[in-house]
């Protein structure tokens, strides 16, 4: 059952070939049996997604039930969930129970599907290893002995292993587009506003967006069909008519013009990498397309824009966590301002505390000018590149990440190192646009993602070249070995 | 980056940094502002700072009250609480 696609597995409780009880107790004996290697969830609700397929089953009986009835899907550990633990991988909120659900969360419950857990990921989604995650390393379903990416490291890792067909996940500078890449699946970013943030607790507020990692286009676009829309308690979110992303899928690419940016085959590309994701632009013109060089001359400075912005948003977002109300409090504060100190001292690790020192910089007095305004500059300039490229073609392609999954530790004590790993993808969240990645080959047995970006509002166009890629091809078909 | 300016950094931060981490932390941050540091070389005369990303405007919604009173559901998350408050230690004498 878990090498079924989401699509398939919906197909066959609707053809009543199995319940979504047996299909939820099959997932969860996978993740009781396979996990405790992986490390992909930080909690497993077995006996709430066992209570949830019951009434699946039951609302099918009826002739009734939501759009992903009784398909069992996992939450990246960063969308509140009403009575289950969320600890966005920090020890701040290692006891934190929300009472109440996101948007999301509530999108998936009203259209049925079970939730099976929550999903580890990089500390308050800051890191691209999940290396940050106080709950621990996740590993790399293809290569244990390497990173899944992050920070949703964990959702695209349960998917790459079958242990969920789906999983939400969220992107602020590349957070589901590189641990796709990294784990051989598929994960779209929708455009900035698109999909609501209430109950989706906030990094960089002006970036973070949720989405979805799947197998497949095809179950991303069923995914993003009850993920997407207006929700009014989030004041960023956009009021834009949702089509329906499962319709176009098919559309021929004939005529379509894809963009090749020149940076994003620079120094610094692996030779291999860049190989398989020529070999995938050819297979997209062999399907019809052709593709125009073009140029987004302002990227290099994405990565430095982004982390004066970022952590700048970051510090103020934190602020919250004080230890009075709730998450973490440090033993016998002396006083209030120790309580403050100790309680976000010990609460926060190491990577946090590196992101809040810098944005309190970045927005201290005398500073603002010279960082944040520069960089809210800058970003205008790669928007600008974007907005260019797109008179001239309808998406983009390039690679996802430089290289394929690297091993613990490799990129050291070296902050700058890591950030670098996010180059080809964080353009998209300054910009506000749609990403996708999904797996276009191997190098040395480790997943290789070709990246797609698209123009604001226009995922279907990219579930569509993605589909249409899928349907040629079988990388997103293959499994680890190792997991069975 | 010195110690020293990261202790007064953490402080407007009220983040607790331990003088034995200090050092690290400096050399770490410089590094991270070496690399921002590259946006000076970006031309920006006359360019507007963008904030969203779609240039959408706030929304205002009606002044009604939407919210119900759930004090009960929130403390019981809270790691203090007594009466209906939030306990901190003693801020004035």
């Amino acid at each position: 059952m878990h090498n079924l696609t989401l699509a398939e597995q919906k197909a066959q409780l609707e053809a009543k070939a199995f319940s979504s009880v047996e299909l939820t107790q099959h997932y969860l004996e996978r993740i009781e049996r396979l996990d405790t290697d992986i490390n992909s969830y930080i909690t497993v609700t077995a006996a709430q997604a066992l209570a949830q397929a019951e009434e699946a089953d039951k609302a099918r009986a009826r002739g009734e039930g939501g759009v992903l009835n009784g398909i069992p899907i996992a939450h990246k550990d960063i969308f509140c969930t009403d009575g289950v633990k969320t600890t966005c991988g920090s020890r701040m909120l290692e006891n934190f129970v929300p009472p109440y659900n996101a948007h999301v969360v509530d999108n998936y419950l009203r259209a049925g599907a079970v939730m099976l857990g929550k999903t580890n990921m990089d500390e308050f989604a800051m890191g691209s290893s999940n290396e940050t995650s106080y709950y621990g390393r996740v590993h790399n379903p293809w290569a244990p002995n390497c990173v899944p990416g992050g920070s949703s490291g964990g959702s695209a890792a349960a998917v790459a292993a079958r242990l969920a067909p789906a999983a939400t996940a969220t992107d602020t500078g590349g957070s589901i587009r590189q641990p796709a890449s990294l784990c051989g699946v598929t994960g779209i970013k929708p455009t900035y506003g698109r999909v609501s943030r209430w109950g989706m607790i906030a990094f960089a507020s002006s970036l973070d967006q949720g989405g979805v990692i799947t197998l497949t286009a095809e179950d991303a676009a069923l995914m993003m069909n009850v993920m997407a829309g207006f929700d009014h308690r989030d004041s960023t979110c956009i009021d834009h008519p949702v089509p329906d992303y499962s319709a176009g899928l098919n559309d021929s690419l004939e005529g379509l013009t894809v963009g090749i940016p020149e940076e994003y085959f620079g120094e610094g590309l692996n030779p291999e990498t860049e190989k398989a994701v020529q070999a995938a632009i050819k297979e997209i013109e062999a399907l019809g397309a052709r593709t125009k060089a073009i140029s987004l001359p302002h990227s290099s400075l994405a990565v430095p824009a982004y982390y004066v912005i970022a952590p700048a948003e970051c510090s103020a977002n934190l602020s919250r966590f004080d230890g009075v109300r709730y998450g973490y409090r440090c033993e016998n504060p002396q006083d209030l301002e120790d309580l403050y100190k100790r309680s976000r001292g010990e609460g926060f690790g190491e990577e946090v505390k590196r992101r809040i020192l810098v944005g309190t910089y970045a927005l201290s007095a005398g500073y603002y000018d010279a960082y944040y305004r520069k960089a809210q500059q800058v970003r205008r300039l790669i928007k600008q590149d974007f907005d260019n490229a797109f008179n001239e073609v309808d998406i983009i392609a390039g690679p996802t990440a430089t290289s394929p999954a690297f091993e613990f530790g490799a990129k050291g004590d070296d902050p700058v190192a890591m950030y670098l790993e996010d180059i080809y993808t964080i353009a998209t969240n300054l910009a506000g646009l749609p990403g996708m990645s999904i797996p276009c080959g191997s190098v040395d047995n480790k997943p290789v993602g070709l990246q797609l970006i698209g123009k604001a509002f226009d995922e279907a166009r990219l579930l569509n070249v993605a589909h249409r890629f899928q349907q040629v091809t079988d990388f997103h078909r293959q499994a680890p070995a190792e997991i069975d | 980056m010195n110690p020293q300016d990261i202790q007064k950094i953490a402080h407007l931060a009220r983040l607790q940094i331990n003088d034995d981490v200090a050092a690290e932390t400096a050399k770490s941050i410089t590094e991270v502002l070496n690399l921002v540091d590259q946006l000076q070389s970006a031309d920006t005369d006359g360019v507007a700072p963008m904030a969203h990303p779609l240039d959408a405007v706030q929304r205002l919604r009606a002044d009604e009250v939407t919210e119900g009173n759930q004090r009960d559901a929130f403390q019981a998350i809270a790691p203090a609480t007594e009466n209906g408050l939030y306990l901190v230690p003693k801020v004035i004498d």
